[in-house]
């Protein structure tokens, strides 16, 4: 480990300055950098509602398709025009009945299209009355609207912009990776140091939590969370994500501890009267950082994967929320009928994501641990 | 050695407490009264007290734990809540279609990624080795979803090569029809993250002294990689192969769930969905033992392919 040298006439650069050094030079590093700023971006636009804020209003006909592309030959009613009751809304509802969605018929309700198209009527719905409240509300607003028969990336099902959708679960997936992976290495930090530096039986039980999480498969494990937890939503999903990740941080930063805490200058600080936590987390802390910030960065792509299927499989954000995984969810019935765009969004959405944070956290190894190869 | 096995073994004791003790306490803390779960919308509280004193939880706690280590150590972890078969029933009927997948699976995903981490740990720097790591960091960045989604649609929907999804009731129907295309999509998917892995576990033998001393002596680069850099290789590769075979019992579920294989994968998804509290329960004890031998297993195996390696 480089520290500064603390002599004021020749001062030595530290290991960030040395790290940033190096890094600089990694152009695949920087470039995969500015990806994932941008993606940070992204994400403070759509949280903060400069961008996407409208993701859940439906702007195209149903299953517009992209741009360049063209409007879609098949349908007649694909013309922009306004949108009443019984227009192209629901002549494309129809068209798809086929692929069976099985909340699509009170979607459509909710979304104030004709009740009579879904052709339940003797059932009595108990919450009619809401409801053509709601359609009252809603009519307002769409009936002097025109959708677009094309969009830049296309439409879904009901005519939401996928492009917009993809920018909205951006801002979801990066969310609970970024959250999750933080609240997963501060856990991890926290009982490596621990575990690390005193040892003894504080150790043996770290290790034997660590032992019993690891013996259970990690998808398993989370599969088992939310079983119990029985809740969806984007809370729910990061608390799973970061109560069942932190068990390979804590190994590696319990390495880490266990190698600094003989290391001279926590005993010079010990010998300065400093603290058990103060030597933790003020002098050996700053010298394992680079360790942290490595597994943070690799943690992110993992729980953002992780996230993404467990969305998919309706275990992970609520319905009113739009996540990649949700997009891949609705993609795939909409492939069955040749409409790829939106599964198209969100892979490449992710894959771009996944793939700049995973050369950024190659590069960060690089630069912050050079004895390495 | 039977002293070293029977030791490791009795290691195992502390940690399967844990999980017993983990997997209580979430089902019987956190998952809330699973009386009222059962009995569902419509109930009325004599139902939901039955239902209670049927499953013991209105025992207290210590007693309720003394029952769930019996039903562990007896296997018998009585009727699934969602379908009224028994939990052991469930298993033993769906470890065959699981393993009918997961085999294959697990040997042609091996091979083919030791060669390729062989090849390019070989054509190291070169515009081979950069391609396929850039493919690979590519193609690990696309999630499994994608992957079963547009093969099972262009292979099997669209191009009609194999069977959309399904399973049948003979064993070489099910091995050589049903199970080629969920095998296909998880040796594409695996391959990527495991050829980069391998790579690494070669690149640090290929660069040792003794495959210098190999070339000096003249031997043939064939010998020097198919034998002495392989054997050394394989160490490593044996412990990741190992630790990974308990977690794709359970963790294969996509596969499962897209091909309708009617494995353990499956199952546990079908129970997470339906709350079938003791399947999941019983899925994640067997699991986590099946965890704990393996990795014994796999030192053991240490063993015999590196003669150095002592166990203590």
């Amino acid at each position: 480990m480089i520290q500064p040298a603390g002599n004021a006439r020749a001062e030595s650069p530290g290991l960030w300055a040395l790290a940033w050094r190096r890094f600089r030079h990694d152009r695949v590093g920087l470039v995969a950098l500015d990806v994932v700023l941008f993606f940070v971006a992204l994400m403070a636009a759509s949280a903060s509602g400069l961008i996407a804020s409208d993701w859940s209003r439906e702007v195209g006909v149903s299953h517009a398709p992209p741009t360049f592309m063209g409007p879609e030959r098949s349908a007649p009613h694909a013309a922009a025009g306004p949108t009443g009751a019984s227009g192209p809304a629901r002549g494309a509802e129809d068209r798809d009945s086929g692929v069976a969605d099985p909340l699509a018929r009170i979607l459509a309700e909710i979304r104030g299209t004709n009740p009579a198209a879904s052709g339940d009527t003797d059932v009595v719905d108990p919450l009619a009355q809401v409801l053509a409240q709601i359609r009252g509300e809603y009519s307002v607003d769409t009936a002097t609207d025109t959708r677009a028969p094309t969009l830049i990336f296309g439409a879904d099902k009901w005519g939401r912009d996928v492009l917009k959708k993809a920018l909205k679960g951006t801002e979801t997936s990066m969310f609970v990776g970024l959250t999750a992976a933080a609240l997963a290495v501060l856990l991890g930090t926290l009982f490596g140091a621990l575990a690390g530096y005193f040892g003894g039986w504080i150790d043996d039980v770290f290790n034997w939590i660590y032992s019993v999480f690891t013996s259970i498969p990690y998808l398993l494990l989370i599969l088992a969370i939310a079983a119990v937890l029985n809740q969806k939503g984007t809370m729910t999903v990061i608390l799973i994500l970061s109560l069942t990740g932190w068990t390979g941080i804590f190994r590696l930063i319990r390495a880490e501890y266990m190698k600094h805490k003989t290391r001279e200058y926590v005993q010079a600080a010990d010998a300065l009267g400093a603290s058990h936590t103060r030597r933790m987390f003020v002098h050996i802390l700053p010298n394992v950082s680079h360790v942290v910030l490595v597994q943070l960065s690799l943690h992110v792509v993992l729980f953002i994967k992780s996230e993404v299927v467990l969305s998919f499989l309706g275990f992970g954000v609520g319905v009113d929320t739009v996540s990649w995984g949700s997009m891949l969810n609705e993609a795939q019935s909409e492939l069955l009928i040749g409409n790829w765009w939106q599964l198209a969004a969100a892979t490449l959405a992710m894959a771009l994501l996944v793939t700049a944070f995973g050369l950024l956290t190659d590069a960060l190894r690089d630069a912050l641990d050079p004895k390495l190869k | 050695m039977l002293a070293y096995v029977l030791r490791r073994l009795w290691q195992t004791v502390p940690t399967l407490l844990g999980v017993v003790l983990l997997v209580f306490f979430l089902f019987n803390w956190v998952g809330g009264d699973p009386a009222y779960l059962l009995a569902g919308k419509i109930s009325n509280p004599q139902q939901i007290e039955s239902i209670r004193r049927q499953l013991g939880v209105d025992q207290p706690a210590y007693v309720q734990l003394w029952i769930f280590t019996k039903q562990i150590a007896s296997g018998d972890f009585g009727a699934s809540w969602a379908t009224n078969e028994q939990v052991s029933e469930i298993f033993a009927t769906r470890l065959g279609p699981s393993l009918t997948v997961l085999i294959p699976l697990l040997v042609i995903e091996t091979l083919l990624a030791m060669a390729a981490a062989m090849l390019v740990a070989y054509l190291r720097g070169s515009l081979a080795d950069r391609l396929v790591m850039i493919g690979c960091t590519v193609g690990q960045s696309i999630s499994i979803l994608v992957y079963i989604i547009l093969f099972q649609y262009l292979l099997a929907y669209r191009l009609g090569w194999f069977p959309v999804q399904g399973w049948g009731n003979s064993f070489a129907e099910n091995l050589f029809t049903y199970s080629l295309l969920p095998v296909i999509v998880g040796v594409i998917v695996s391959l990527a993250p495991n050829t980069r892995l391998y790579r690494s576990f070669f690149l640090d033998e290929i660069s040792q002294d003794y495959v210098r001393t190999a070339r000096a002596k003249g031997l043939s680069e064939a010998r020097v990689l198919w034998v002495h850099v392989l054997r050394n290789a394989s160490i490593p590769i044996i412990t990741n192969v190992m630790i990974q075979l308990p977690g794709l019992l359970a963790g294969a579920f996509l596969i499962e769930r897209f091909f309708s294989i009617p494995g353990i994968g499956r199952e546990v998804f079908l129970a997470v969905e339906r709350s079938d509290f003791p399947v999941i329960k019983a899925v994640t004890v067997y699991v986590a033992i099946a965890t704990m031998l393996s990795n014994l297993l796999a030192d053991l195996l240490y063993k015999a392919f590196d003669p150095r390696v002592q166990l203590k």
